[in-house]
């Protein structure tokens, strides 16, 4: 017990990264992956063509794949320099790779959230006389959101756990903390791993009762 | 006049893949003129209703509206469904939102019309409908006909030309469908321009300035309520009229 004690301001400053590089990438794949729906949806064959193939790659990529193309292809390779701090700029690398990744699995459930709204109601949000993109934003997707909270909570705590593989890109959160312990205190590896692995569970635990409670509460009544 | 013609279509053919649908379909409905639509299931009703703003498409033919014909897509057909109000047989009121909201939001966010403004206006026709204590309930906490009667009432937040019904009462509970046939009948007397698919004679008899006959995606016969019903034309109307009224 203490390697945790001594080095609980170094623990607790690692976990921060790891709930930044989530909250940052959480909302990233938010926005993206509510994009890339809208766009599987579109009346242009070409955008549903394009979110599609989007989606098959992103999804069927290993993550640590992803993030060694934006940490060494992104860059170093192509030499993309986000901030001229280094630990910052891998924070941006990360958060990108994480974003691009995690996206195609909101874009997934999202759509299987839009196939649980009857057709009746983009067909009277038409009658009315709104188009494409207001049907969507103000009808359709608002009730898939609802429908897939839960399976969004589900991808948020994937992606806390995943924020493990950021230690690619040398963004120091959690997992990179724990390994560096361990080659310090060779003496008490299996503290510093249950204390990490309960460190994740705080995080994610509580996670998941706030969106089974959240579906629970904003389910539309029909 | 030709101006008094306001929704009119010409030769509208349509193909569900083998099946005909809608064959050589001409009809033209004039300003102000109640047009009740009958006929056997699959004879293509609904079709036509639906037609006619565009959420079926149609294969042949053209169908305008107010002089103007549909537009194919984009801004152009979303103006022209906001002059056409519908109304569906299964409400398809949005769940998500309060009874109030589902009369605001066209007003709103296709009419470009102030909140409140639009508020004032939607409670004004929740209470013609009879719903004006409702109007903060959510869609499901209220029974059928009391959905369709708002479901009346947000087209009618749109100051359509036309309305349209599609088969308003069949899914409700008995004892519901006076209310909304109520409220129809009521719009009719207003002068409302109106196409009804249903399958309730009463409302035809009373309400009806004429009466079409379909079957097999063709008009077979089109008349006043009264000759309609007293004096059919074609034995396909007769044999019809014998089954359904008989019990």
């Amino acid at each position: 017990m203490d390697a945790l004690l001594t080095e609980w301001p170094t623990i607790t400053l690692a976990f921060w990264m790891t709930v930044k590089l989530a909250a940052v990438s959480a909302i990233g794949s938010l926005v993206l992956g509510t994009a890339l729906t809208a766009m599987r949806v579109a009346p242009l064959a070409t955008l549903r063509g394009a979110a599609g193939t989007y989606v098959t790659v992103a999804r069927n990529t290993p993550l640590t794949l992803v993030l060694l193309f934006t940490g060494l292809g992104v860059g170093a390779n192509l030499g993309v320099e986000l901030s001229a701090d280094i630990a910052t700029n891998n924070f941006w690398l990360a958060t990108i790779g994480l974003t691009a990744y995690t996206s195609a699995f909101v874009c997934e459930a999202l759509r299987s959230g839009i196939n649980t709204v009857p057709v009746g109601q983009a067909e009277a949000a038409r009658s009315l006389g709104l188009g494409f993109v207001k049907t969507l934003a103000l009808i359709t997707l608002p009730q898939a959101f609802r429908a897939v909270i839960a399976p969004l909570g589900s991808i948020l705590i994937a992606l806390t756990k995943n924020t493990t593989i950021a230690l690619v890109v040398g963004v120091s959160e959690a997992s990179v903390r724990m390994r560096e312990m361990i080659e310090t205190y060779g003496d008490q590896v299996l503290q510093i791993f249950f204390g990490f692995a309960l460190g994740f569970v705080v995080l994610c635990l509580p996670t998941g009762l706030l969106f089974g409670w959240l579906s629970r509460r904003l389910a539309v009544a029909r | 006049m030709p101006d008094q013609e306001l929704v009119v279509l010409d030769q509208v053919n349509k193909r569900f893949g083998d099946h005909h649908v809608l064959r050589n379909v001409n009809l033209s409905v004039r300003r102000g003129e109640v047009v009740v639509v009958i006929g056997p299931s699959g004879a293509g009703k609904s079709t036509l209703c639906r037609a006619i703003n565009r959420l079926e498409t149609i294969d042949s033919g053209t169908i305008t509206v107010d002089g103007v014909p549909l537009p194919a897509e984009g801004r152009a057909l979303a103006r022209l469904r906001a002059e056409v109000g519908m109304v569906f047989q299964s409400f398809n009121l949005f769940s998500h939102r309060t009874v109030l909201d589902n009369v605001v939001l066209g007003q709103v966010h296709v009419l470009n019309k102030r909140r409140d403004a639009a508020e004032r206006r939607a409670r004004e026709l929740l209470d013609r409908v009879g719903i004006g204590a409702q109007a903060a309930k959510f869609p499901a906490q209220l029974s059928g006909g009391q959905q369709q009667r708002v479901a009346i009432a947000r087209a009618l937040a749109m100051d359509p030309k036309v309305m349209l019904f599609d088969e308003p009462t069949s899914a409700l509970d008995p004892e519901m469908v006076n209310e909304v046939l109520d409220v129809m009948t009521s719009l009719a007397r207003d002068g409302m321009t109106m196409i009804v698919v249903t399958h309730e004679m009463g409302f035809a008899r009373r309400a009806a300035d004429r009466v079409v006959f379909m079957a097999d995606g063709e008009i077979v016969e089109q008349n006043g309520p009264d000759d309609f019903f007293g004096t059919p034309a074609t034995e396909r109307a007769r044999s019809f009229l014998a089954k359904i009224l008989t019990h």
